[in-house]
């Protein structure tokens, strides 16, 4: 007997959009377990999987969800485990409709199964569950100790999987971060409406229970460099997971007025620091009134929602392309348009203007009609003449793109980088051209997924591994 | 966590601090700064490195009360704790080895170039130092610069100390000097205020003479991700946290960063009004 299928995905309860637009507590709040169950129902258990296939980690996505089915939510948050050292982040905030959903089965005629939403559930589910009294009896076994040592530098997606794998394995690993939190874009990007920082803080606490140490504060290239880490420091290899941590600013007259952020600028102070909390905390933020973001990605989506919760009246996207282009999270989008974000697509600034008192009055934009394609396949955004309006707006972001930091770049001159500064870093291994030094995530690539950057550290974990168990024994000399 | 080993009052609400941080002691070179947070709800801000000892592992940080977090800063007892520090952050000063150069400090500014006069006097270099302040009460650190320079001037705005005027005008007669047979100036590094390196270049662009300043831009990640800090020097937009904090001060745009540093004016006042009267949710 067929049983009948659900044509859609079962609804996330979200806060009201009128509610949520005034506050910075999470949007989703999650599914209860029936919810979860039902949705766990919808899924075929097909047997080409292709699922799996579209998750960049590869989570055995049919097995889990089946044990969700039975109603065993912890047994399905450990077989997704075995593959995803952060499910209650990706579950969040991976983009699916462009991975593991989007060649689900079901998407041939219907919605695909809820993975993200699934696996959201089952790490809450099992935090939930886990946490009181937990005094980590817990912990899965470590492997003897090697009495080898891995710097991991960074500690974003990348790094702290790393150090989570190679923990495991019996080695020592430091994490070295630079700001006086750990977490890479996870605490001072992504917001606390998308991903609330203490789901980020519990990953970092179970990191550090496991004997990860995690040293804050700490710039290498600054603080110490990266031969100083494999020197006098007694590290026997280094993971690089610094990400694209560098702002880009369009070249217009007017960019460096008052009231003008970088993407990076505005979401560190907002979420790192909490200036929405000011003056309970101390860092301030520019609360406009009328404000506008220019980009389409997600860090776009993000400032602009923030420029909302901050009080904004009016708070515009401003994109060059059109909104089928726009990289960021489908949901993201839509709860975007629901919370009351102004949509300008297929329009660039192109000038900024002070008002009386020095700070951001008037931008100027043009019009663009989407063109050719070009070489990525994207069609290109062209200018249509004589078409410049004015905006008033009191604040700008821009969200236009990253780059690489060149802190490590500079102080290692052996490292090999490519033209546009990211480090050149073998696909399946992470190995770059200096001994002993590994490289993934954003630095590698380019800004790219909170997935692909913990992808990327799996492979440089397995290669870390190899590299130090083959080293001859380091004579003690030297060390700390 | 860092610990405050030490605390000495140098003048109206500026304060030298000595801090446990053995890393940054061994590391640090004249002209470098820290960011630090002084607790959980606290601002990340830089200070510059006045000083190290490196067979204590301290470093200081002399500071001026300006608003609430440098207040709340000063305030702190020795033996007391701050939550946050990270460091050596931005490039050295680039001392030269020989040559006369006339260092000018002014305000909280004579703290700042105090390190590199230190520097200055293990080179050859013959050193002018020209220290500035509204009056005789401001001044700071002027024995420990006086014992260092080769040349020394002091000048207040209201005459109670020193020369009547400002250190600009010090500095002319210094430079005129130099053009009448007298030594002539190489290289002038000056520090301080925002205006008062404004006219100091301004002064010695006629002379043609090198003008090196360090900027006080504000600051969040001072690693160069924000941009926050960013100014155009030369028409190009350099970020001072990474490239700087020193510039050549000629090609610096004065009136664009000083309208930079305004942004969280209001903001500012209110965090110190609250902090002030202790209200301060
Ligand atoms: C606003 C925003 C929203 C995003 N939203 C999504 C999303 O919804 N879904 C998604 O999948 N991806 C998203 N991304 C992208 C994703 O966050 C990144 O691809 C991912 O975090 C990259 O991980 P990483 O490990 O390379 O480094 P990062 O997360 O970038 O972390 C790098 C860390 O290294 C530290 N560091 C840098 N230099 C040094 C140094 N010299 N010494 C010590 N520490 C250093 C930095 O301070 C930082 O903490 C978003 C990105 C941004 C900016
Ligand atoms: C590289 C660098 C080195 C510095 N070295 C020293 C030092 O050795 N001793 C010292 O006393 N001060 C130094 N400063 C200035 C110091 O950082 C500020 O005075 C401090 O951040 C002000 O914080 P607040 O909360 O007390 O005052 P706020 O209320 O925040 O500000 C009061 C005033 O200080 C200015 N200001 C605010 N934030 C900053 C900032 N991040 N940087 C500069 N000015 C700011 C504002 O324009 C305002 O006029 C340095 C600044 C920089 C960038
Ligand atoms: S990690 Fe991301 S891509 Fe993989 S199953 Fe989970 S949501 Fe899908
Ligand atoms: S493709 Fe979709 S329906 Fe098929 S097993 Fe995967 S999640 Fe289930
Ligand atoms: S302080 Fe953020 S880039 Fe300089």
């Amino acid at each position: 007997m067929a049983k009948k299928l659900v044509k859609t995905k079962t609804p996330i309860p979200c806060q009201a959009a009128d509610a949520r637009r005034a506050n910075f507590l999470e949007v989703a709040l999650g599914y209860t377990k029936e919810m979860a169950v039902a949705e766990a129902e919808r899924c075929l258990k097909c047997s080409n999987q292709p699922c799996v296939a579209g998750c960049p980690v590869e989570i055995d996505i049919p097995a889990f969800i089946a044990l969700m089915q039975q109603g065993d939510i912890s047994g399905a948050a450990r077989k997704i485990k075995e593959k995803n050292a952060l499910p209650a982040v990706c579950g969040r905030v991976c983009p699916q409709e462009d991975q593991c959903e989007k060649v689900c089965t079901m998407t041939k005629k219907f919605e695909p199964v809820g993975i993200g939403r699934l696996e959201r559930f089952a790490a809450d589910f099992e935090a939930a569950q886990a946490f009181p009294g937990d005094n980590g009896a817990s912990l899965p076994a470590r492997a003897p100790k090697t009495g080898r040592r891995i710097a991991c530098v960074g500690s974003g997606p990348s790094s702290l999987t790393v150090a989570g794998d190679l923990i495991l394995l019996g080695h020592e690993v430091t994490v070295f971060e630079a700001l006086h939190k750990a977490g890479g874009v996870l605490v001072y990007g992504i917001p606390e409406f998308r991903l609330p920082k203490a789901i980020v803080q519990r990953e970092i606490d179970y990191l550090s229970r496991l004997g990860v140490e995690v040293r804050t504060n700490t710039v290498i290239g600054k603080s110490f460099t990266i031969d100083e880490l494999l020197g006098e420091e007694g590290y026997d290899a280094v993971f690089i997971g610094t990400g694209a941590g560098l702002p880009h600013f369009m070249k217009i007259p007017g960019i460096n007025l008052p009231g003008v952020y970088s993407a990076n600028e505005y979401l560190t102070r907002s979420n790192l620091m909490k200036a929405y909390r000011f003056p309970e905390y101390d860092t301030p933020i520019v609360r406009g009134q009328r404000v506008a973001v220019v980009g389409g990605g997600n860090t776009a989506m993000d400032s602009v929602r923030t420029a909302l919760r901050l009080g904004a009246k009016e708070a515009r996207l401003v994109y060059r392309r059109s909104r089928a282009e726009m990289p960021a999270r489908k949901e993201e989008v839509e709860h975007a348009e629901e919370e009351g974000v102004i949509f300008m697509m297929l329009t660039n600034p192109t000038r900024i203007f002070a008002d009386e008192g020095g700070r951001v009055g008037l931008m100027e934009c043009v019009k663009m009609e989407l063109g050719a394609p070009d070489e990525s396949g994207r069609r290109s955004p062209v200018v249509m003449p004589g078409s410049e309006f004015t905006l008033e707006v009191d604040t700008v972001v821009m969200a236009v793109g990253q780059g690489a930091n060149p802190l490590i770049r500079a102080t290692t001159p052996d490292l090999k980088c490519n033209k546009w500064g990211y480090i050149e870093a073998d696909e399946e291994t992470g190995r770059t051209s200096k001994p002993g030094v590994f490289a993934g995530g954003d630095i590698v690539s380019g800004g790219a997924t909170v997935i692909l950057a913990m992808g990327a550290g799996r492979k440089a974990a397995r290669a870390i591994h190899a590299y130090v168990t083959s080293l001859p024994r380091r004579a003690e000399t030297g060390r700390r | 966590m860092n610990r405050i080993v030490g605390r000495t009052e140098l003048g109206p609400d500026v304060v030298q601090i000595e801090l446990e941080a053995p890393d940054i002691s061994r590391r640090r070179k004249p002209g470098q700064f820290i960011i630090l947070r002084v607790d959980e709800t606290g601002e990340r801000i830089p200070l510059t490195i006045a000083g190290s000892d490196a067979s204590r592992g301290t470093i200081s940080l002399i500071v001026q009360g300006v608003g609430k977090s440098t207040k709340q800063l000063n305030a702190l007892p020795a033996g007391s704790t701050i939550s946050d520090l990270v460091g050596p952050l931005g490039r050295a000063t680039e001392i030269p080895a020989h040559g006369t150069v006339a260092c000018i400090g002014g305000g909280i500014g004579t703290a700042v170039i105090y390190p590199i006069v230190k520097a200055l006097h293990e080179t050859e270099t013959h050193v002018i130092a020209i220290l500035g302040a509204r009056n005789k009460g401001l001044l700071i650190l002027e024995e420990q610069i006086r014992a260092l320079a080769d040349e020394f001037y002091v000048t207040t705005d209201d005459g109670s100390h020193g020369r009547k005027g400002f250190v600009s005008d010090q500095l002319h007669d210094c430079l005129k000097a130099g053009q009448n047979g007298g030594r002539k100036i190489d290289e002038v590094i000056a520090i301080g205020p925002l205006p008062m390196m404004k006219v100091v270049c301004q002064v010695t662009k006629p002379f043609a003479v090198r003008t090196v300043i360090s900027l006080n831009s504000i600051m969040v990640d001072g690693t160069g991700m924000c941009g926050g800090c960013r100014v155009t020097v030369g028409g190009d937009m350099k970020y001072v946290c990474v490239d700087g904090p020193e510039f050549d001060g000629h090609k610096v745009d004065f009136d664009e960063l000083s309208q930079r540093l305004r942004t969280y004016r209001e903001d500012e006042q209110r965090a110190l009004k609250l902090y002030v009267e202790g209200s301060r949710p």
